[in-house]
């Protein structure tokens, strides 16, 4: 369970937003809402503790996320507005680095499974450089797809996706929703999951 | 724990030898800053056994800082960064394995060469072997302090001369003992007591110093 008490995020001399709070239980789901500059990244960027709140605290499991860093970051997969990708690095490279620094295992088998769910078949082996952004989005994805810790994080998710991959990753977080899992995401496209429970926040 | 410092080990090598173009540009220069010293000078091999410990480690400072702007900046523009902070080790760990990749690729090709360079200056066998014990031993001190520069300075528009006036001064230790290592070698006194010196450097630089750049990282994220 993710709780936010009371937080306030202050960017320079302007205050975005201040006494914010919700509950976050397994199967559900919270879209972040707001105009450009409401402060939904900085609200995303406290949440997986890289920005510390001016006041109030994060929970996790009833403790202050700060307090328990490496557990906390083992139970989160963020995905930023940045694909976090590796240009020099093919899909398939990438994918599995990134899987070994999050501390999970994953076969190469299942990976190049991964890849294939993300419409990237056959470019397992292809230079990230010479892939075009939508499909180095689908890179960063397709960690999704084999991703099965209970928290995630994403910003913006559904950018620079096509209609069929946009269906196909509502999917995606469906699963995870139903599998118990919990999600926080922004966006300004409305996408309807078919699975969980789905709350709006509106921040700004 | 020692696992995460492989697998970042692991990938930043593969990484660089993607783009051996920074390796090798960084060793070239290394190359022809020495060998600039005896073409200026000219054949007064007194003059040139004299300069050479010096002229070896300032070149060897140098080509350093040329690879050190980017040992956080191509992270921190992709978000591997932010992934790498998200991490569940301590940055630290993952801080260490990133100097250790950064000595491999930049430090351990400098001592590799300079034996060669310094015949150039006309040192004896036993002056050629200290030389590169000594930047062997000293480089990795090099890596781990100019990573504190790098986190500090991550992000800031013209960085990198930043990034030298603040890593530069922070050398001075490892070139006095570096270099002097050489001319004691030289003048008959031996050279092992500097040589534990830059051990000893060493060794706090890579213990303590992935511990201070984590910190600096953190802030830069922010």
């Amino acid at each position: 369970m993710l709780e936010a008490d009371n937080l306030e995020c202050v960017r320079g001399e302007r205050r975005l937003f201040s006494g914010l709070g919700f509950t976050l239980d397994a199967g559900e789901l919270i879209y972040l809402q707001g105009r450009n500059g409401a402060g939904k990244t900085s609200l995303l960027r406290m949440l997986i503790g890289l920005l510390p709140p001016e006041t109030g605290e994060i929970r996790w499991h009833g403790k202050p996320i700060r307090k328990q860093a490496d557990e906390y970051h083992a139970a989160l997969c963020y995905l930023g507005h940045l694909n976090a990708i590796k240009e020099e690095l093919t899909p398939l490279e990438n994918l599995l680095a990134a899987a070994r620094l999050a501390g999970e295992a994953l076969s190469e088998d299942n990976a190049i499974d991964a890849l294939e769910q993300v419409g990237l078949a056959g470019r397992e082996d292809l230079a990230c450089k010479y892939l075009s952004q939508g499909q180095k989005r689908r890179v960063a994805l397709a960690r999704l797809v084999i991703d099965r810790r209970p928290l995630w994080i994403l910003d913006e998710p559904f950018v620079a996706l096509d209609v069929a991959a946009v269906d196909w990753l509502a999917g995606i977080i469906s699963g995870h929703l139903q599998r118990g899992g919990m999600a926080v995401m922004t966006t300004h496209q409305p996408v309807a999951i078919p699975a969980g429970t789905v709350r709006e926040l509106r921040i700004g | 724990m020692s696992n995460i410092v492989f697998s970042v080990i692991a990938r930043d090598l593969k990484l660089a030898m993607r783009r051996q173009a920074d390796i090798v540009s960084a060793l070239f220069f290394f190359i022809i800053v020495v060998s600039l010293f005896p073409l200026g000078i000219g054949p007064e091999l007194d003059l040139l056994r004299q300069l050479a410990p010096g002229v070896l480690w300032v070149a060897a400072l140098l080509a350093t800082m040329l690879s050190l702007p980017r040992l956080f900046a191509d992270d921190h523009r992709d978000g591997t960064l932010e992934q790498l902070a998200l991490s569940p080790h301590p940055l630290g760990l993952v801080v260490t394995g990133k100097v250790i990749a950064h000595w491999l690729v930049s430090g351990l090709p400098l001592a590799l060469i300079a034996p060669v360079l310094g015949i150039q200056f006309d040192l004896s066998g036993e002056a050629l072997l200290v030389l590169t014990g000594a930047i062997l031993l000293g480089t990795p001190a090099l890596s781990g302090i100019g990573a504190i520069g790098a986190a500090l300075t991550l992000g800031l528009r013209g960085g990198g001369v930043l990034l030298s006036l603040l890593v530069l001064p922070l050398y001075i230790p490892v070139l006095i003992f570096g270099a002097g290592a050489v001319d004691a070698t030289v003048s008959g006194l031996g050279g092992e007591g500097h040589l534990s010196l830059l051990a000893a450097m060493t060794i706090a630089a890579i213990g303590f110093a992935p511990w201070a750049s984590a910190a600096a990282l953190k802030i830069a994220l922010e």
